[in-house]
């Protein structure tokens, strides 16, 4: 403890007398601010003593640790002193950050005093507090007495406070701000949280147009049962039935990870909008009148159906095969039929598996924020009435941070009541015991009705994926359908004159799309991992709610995300916005409890006495985890790193807020497209993300494939 | 306190109301080879894994070597711990198995490897370091367990069920391996078992737990002819346990079991409701009549070859008889008689 907490104090010494504390506008890995010492780029030490003194705060905490670390008292007396530097430490310089900010202070503290955003040095300065508080936490026999394990504790909870529960804060704050600085009340809140334009249910009585939130939950509704008894029944083609084409179902559970979230409202537009091609042909040949039915409630559902249903079908495959086959042999041998065993076997076992789906496709209508906006027309849903609320042409952040609370309230309380109701159940599944027994037949009349339900929309997906490959390479769909190359070529042009320039007007997105991508996948890999590792290996207070907090930010829309970054990072003590940082960071967050869920499941299925034996043979948990667990759970880690980087690319509702001229991404260059009626370069475009993304996938498939080979022989034996 | 002793003050472990530990205070002697046993969920395997700081204590010190370890977390107790799983890394050769314990102390790879080796051997496994575990058998990889763990020379080496998965034949053979390793090596070693028959055969001392505390310590022969309660004698060799009265107590006591009075040659020290210890072999069973016996009839009758077991109904109850075989083994339904000497009848409170 002694040792690990003396690093820590030189590291954090070192960050705070040397690095620069602040911001700097060249970035740090310029690295002018090597050569200079009294200017913006000053460490915390220079700036302390040249005038702003509340720096010195961070430096008590040092001091304290120093000296409790020179006295050499008892284990338990340096371990409590530990904690009380570390806390100390991290107390005063959280409050100077949040009472001292770029353009005044708050609560009458420090009047006068400025300060711009924190920097490295702040960083290593604060994750050295951090550090030596947990440091002496373990020292008092937390945690197995093992510094790294709650090191790692401490790490994650400071990450999820920073970046999902301090924005969120933001945005409480915002909706219970009054007027004109007057303090926080909920004389405006309310008012403005129970208005018509929110609650509004005239639609249904035709007179007039339903609030935004009536909309997303009649919507949410819809979306949520048309996808679960869709997705039953490709689910239950897909494991009860010989069906030839089962490969090609299973292409289409891929085919909505990769898809980014406008593309189909697009196709659609393209199909069924006003001068769309199936309007047309039907106005032509049976005189039908041209309408705009597709841009309201029935156009966003049938994009959300189609985006969704795949995602619900993936989720009752693993539902329907896991009824146990021999509980339907009993039946049958009991004498019912194979409709009777259905009806009264296989179904209500069923049911925490189809309500689950049903909750989950509730929670994706709600924060889907690509097809309203596209298909939306006088439809509002709260994702994108947040939107308008920021970029309208009255930007008005209360009344954004009113609809994320009310969106918020919303898909938390779904989420919450998955946990309460079916979160254990949907684990409890899949035992270790073998169950040999095949899987009962359907009845032909449910056969049939599973085919006519499921085949159809299966083509019609497919068709639509086909006619976006089509859209992109005619002159203007729906007039002029001769072949071009021109979307490609403008959007992805190279020219070679003097060295290769890349002169699309694509490119710059692109490339930063990819590194984003490509620096966000590792980084929510390990902080997943490193979650799951928490919880399925270690014991420690408060594990539930870690647990809830970590999973918490699924449950949390992108748009509301954005909205609280760009409320909580675009000033000090943390002032991101503008960077690509900020892009990086909220693709870690909005990915992370995907990367848990799967290290869960990994980590779960190897031995814990695996880690056990390495620890009592005197490694550490972070040899451990290096030499033992991490070899061992190669396929894991490849599907989060996979699954984070396709995500980053195709995520738009939170990243909107947050792209800037420098760091655009490939997802808002498209919106950008649409809304100037650029159809043509938009579809070339996301055929391209396409293609780019199902050739990652690919090749981390190959890998993964060719590890699980090799390691299949090996595993078997414990 | 010297090298190799354990000594837990007064541990206890909660996990949260669930209490897995009651105030413990145990003392082991180094070099010796302790057994931890009891049923299921009687908090032996607490016990070891407070020892090896897989568990930190609720309350209470634990010392390993006359050194404070409470605190300590298990990396660096100098002790290690042969798994019930065996918990082989199935990523890693036999031989990187042995050496791993050495590599992370930054030992040099090939003096770790040579020490892996030596372990092997004395193991019996030499030459087969280059296979993977997968490809062993349940002994050896059992036995890859062990080296691994003693290539370590840890001050206590520590034994979770480490025979429950071996068939019952080569359990006796790794058990006398077991044993001898750890007296040449002049090891302190825990070991935790739910077998009676494995305890006795491998300890020196054996702590009975039962119900999260201990029940009762000891050489295997003071259990078994000592027994301090009805559940221990039940417990370490079969028991009949039979229902008598105390009626006079002293260095020799009186008993009187249904209207029959006899004198023990055992001491005791209070009169009233006591329960008779009648193992299975020192029942002895007669057609004929004699003084001091019981007519029983044979309730149920097993041949097994070296010996037949009876199932007897009786006026104090069912009582379960062992004997050497017969020429004319007793029958279903046959009335004998049931009788027993003396000084073989050891006394245990009622309750």
């Amino acid at each position: 403890m002694r040792r690990t907490a003396g690093l820590w104090l030189l590291i954090g010494l070192a960050g705070y007398t040397l690095l620069p504390w602040y911001m700097i506008s060249g970035g740090f890995w310029s690295f002018h601010w090597l050569g200079t010492v009294f200017a913006e780029d000053a460490s915390g030490l220079i700036f302390a003593l040249s005038g702003r003194g509340w720096l010195f705060g961070p430096l008590v905490g040092f001091a304290v640790a120093g000296g409790v670390l020179m006295r050499r008292g008892g284990q338990l007396e340096t371990a409590q002193g530990l904690v009380a530097a570390g806390a100390l430490g991290l107390a005063l310089m959280a409050g100077q950050g949040l009472v001292i900010l770029g353009n005044g202070t708050r609560f009458g503290l420090f009047e006068g005093a400025t300060q711009p955003g924190m920097g490295a040095g702040a960083m290593a300065t604060a994750a050295a507090l951090l550090f030596l508080l947990t440091t002496g936490v373990s020292g008092l026999g937390r945690g197995r007495g093992d510094a790294f394990i709650t090191g790692l504790i401490g790490a994650v909870i400071a990450l999820v406070a920073t970046f999902v529960f301090y924005p969120m804060l933001f945005i409480l704050v915002s909706a219970f701000e009054l007027k004109g600085g007057a303090g926080f009340g909920l004389s405006e809140f309310l008012p403005r949280f129970f208005a018509p334009e929110i609650w509004s249910l005239a639609c249904l009585t035709g007179r007039g147009l339903c609030g935004a939130a009536s909309n997303s939950l009649m919507l949410g509704l819809a979306t949520a049962t048309g996808t679960t008894f869709l997705g039953l029944a490709f689910a239950l083609i897909f494991t009860r039935t010989n069906f030839g084409a089962k490969r090609l179902l299973r292409v289409l559970t891929i085919l909505p990870i990769i898809t980014p979230p406008f593309v189909i409202g697009l196709v659609l537009i393209l199909l069924f909008g006003r001068s769309g091609t199936v309007t047309e042909f039907f106005a032509d040949a049976f005189g039908w009148e041209k309408t705009r039915w597709l841009y309201g409630f029935w156009g966003v559902w049938l994009a959300q159906m189609l985006s969704f249903t795949p995602i619900a079908f993936l989720v009752l495959i693993g539902v329907v095969e896991g009824v146990s086959p021999s509980m339907e042999e009993a039946s049958q041998t009991l004498d019912a039929d194979r409709w009777q065993t259905f009806r009264f076997i296989s179904l209500p076992l069923m049911r925490p598996g189809l309500a689950n789906a049903f909750l989950l496709g509730f929670i994706e209508s709600l924060a889907d924020f690509g097809n309203p906006l596209v298909l939306g027309g006088n439809f509002n849903v709260l994702s994108t009435e947040i939107y308008f609320a920021i970029v309208g042409t009255v930007a008005d952040p209360a009344k954004a941070a009113i609809l994320s609370i009310t969106l918020l309230s919303m898909t938390l309380s779904v989420f919450i009541a998955q946990r309460k109701w079916m979160g254990r159940k949907n684990y409890a599944t899949v035992t270790g015991k073998a169950d040999s027994g095949r899987h009962a037949a359907l009845n032909d009349g449910l056969r049939w009705t599973c085919y006519l339900v499921a085949l159809p929309w299966a083509a019609f997906t497919l068709v639509l994926y086909v006619l976006i490959v089509f859209g992109s390479f005619v002159k203007l769909w729906g007039y002029d359908h001769t072949f071009t190359l021109e979307h490609y070529r403008r959007a992805f042009s190279i020219v070679f004159r003097n060295g290769i320039h890349f002169t699309g007007a694509a490119w710059d997105s692109y490339f930063t799309t990819l590194t984003i991508a490509a620096i966000a996948a590792p980084l929510t890999a390990a902080v997943g991992l490193a979650t799951a590792y928490l919880l399925v290996r270690q014991k420690f207070a408060g594990k539930d709610a870690f647990e809830f907090s970590t999973m918490l930010s699924f449950a949390i829309p992108g748009t509301v995300i954005g909205v609280a970054y760009v409320m909580a990072f675009n000033f000090p003590p943390i002032e991101l916005t503008g960077t690509g940082l900020i892009l990086i960071v909220v693709f870690i967050f909005r990915n992370m409890p995907v990367g848990v869920r799967g290290g869960i499941a990994a980590m779960s299925q190897l031995d814990k006495s695996l880690d056990e034996a390495s620890i009592t043979l005197g490694a550490n948990s972070a040899t451990t985890l290096r030499r033992v667990i991490l070899p061992l759970m190669g396929p894991a880690i490849l599907a989060a790193l996979t699954y984070s980087f396709v995500r980053s690319i195709t995520s738009v509702s939170a990243v909107i807020f947050l792209v800037s001229a420098r760091y655009n991404m490939a997802t808002s260059f498209i919106v950008g497209r649409v809304e100037n009626g650029e159809f043509g370069i938009a579809i070339a475009y996301a055929a391209v993300l396409i293609v780019t993304m199902l050739l990652a996938i690919l090749a981390l498939q190959l890998l993964i494939g060719r590890r699980k080979l090799r390691r299949a022989d090996r595993i078997e034996t414990p | 306190m010297t090298k190799g002793s354990v000594r837990f003050e007064a541990v206890t472990k909660r996990f949260g109301d669930v209490v897995a530990l009651k105030p413990l205070t145990l003392d082991i002697a180094p070099g010796t080879l302790v057994t931890l046993l009891g049923p299921s969920g009687c908090g032996k395997t607490t016990t070891l894994r407070l020892i090896a700081g897989l568990e930190s204590a609720t309350e209470g010190k634990i010392l390993i070597g006359g050194e404070d370890v409470t605190a300590l977390s298990a990396t660096y107790r100098r002790v290690s711990m042969v798994f019930q799983s065996y918990a082989l890394f199935p990523h890693m050769t036999v031989l990187e198995n042995v050496a791993y314990g050495l590599t992370v102390k930054r030992i040099p790879k090939e003096q770790a490897h040579a020490k892996a080796e030596e372990g092997l051997e004395l193991v019996g496994l030499k030459g087969f370091g280059g296979r993977l575990p997968s490809e062993l058998s349940g002994g050896q990889q059992q036995r890859v367990a062990v080296a691994r763990a003693i290539v370590l020379e840890p001050e206590v080496l520590l034994l979770d069920e480490p025979l429950s998965n071996l068939d019952a034949k080569l359990r006796r053979h790794v058990r006398e391996e077991i044993r001898q390793i750890q007296q040449r090596l002049g090891l302190t070693a825990v070991y935790v078992t739910h077998d009676q028959e494995e305890a006795m055969a491998v300890s020196d001392r054996i702590i009975v737990m039962k119900n999260a505390e201990i029940a009762q310590e000891g050489s295997p022969a003071d259990l078994y002819d000592r027994p301090a309660s009805a559940f221990i004698a039940d417990f370490i060799g079969d028991a009949n346990l039979i229902d008598v009265e105390i009626t006079k107590a002293g260095a020799q006591t009186e008993i009187a079991l249904l209207d029959r009075r006899m004198t023990l040659p055992v001491a005791s020290a209070v009169t009233g409701p006591a329960k008779m210890v009648l193992r299975p072999h020192q029942v002895r069973l007669s057609r004929d009549a004699a003084p001091d016996t019981l007519p029983v009839e044979v309730g149920y009758a097993a041949y097994l070859g070296n010996s037949v077991q009876y199932t007897l109904v009786t006026p104090v109850g069912s009582i379960f008889a062992i004997t050497p075989p017969q020429p004319q083994p007793f029958r279903m339904g046959d009335t004998l008689h049931l009788g027993f000497a003396l000084e073989d009848i050891r006394l245990v409170p009622a309750a």
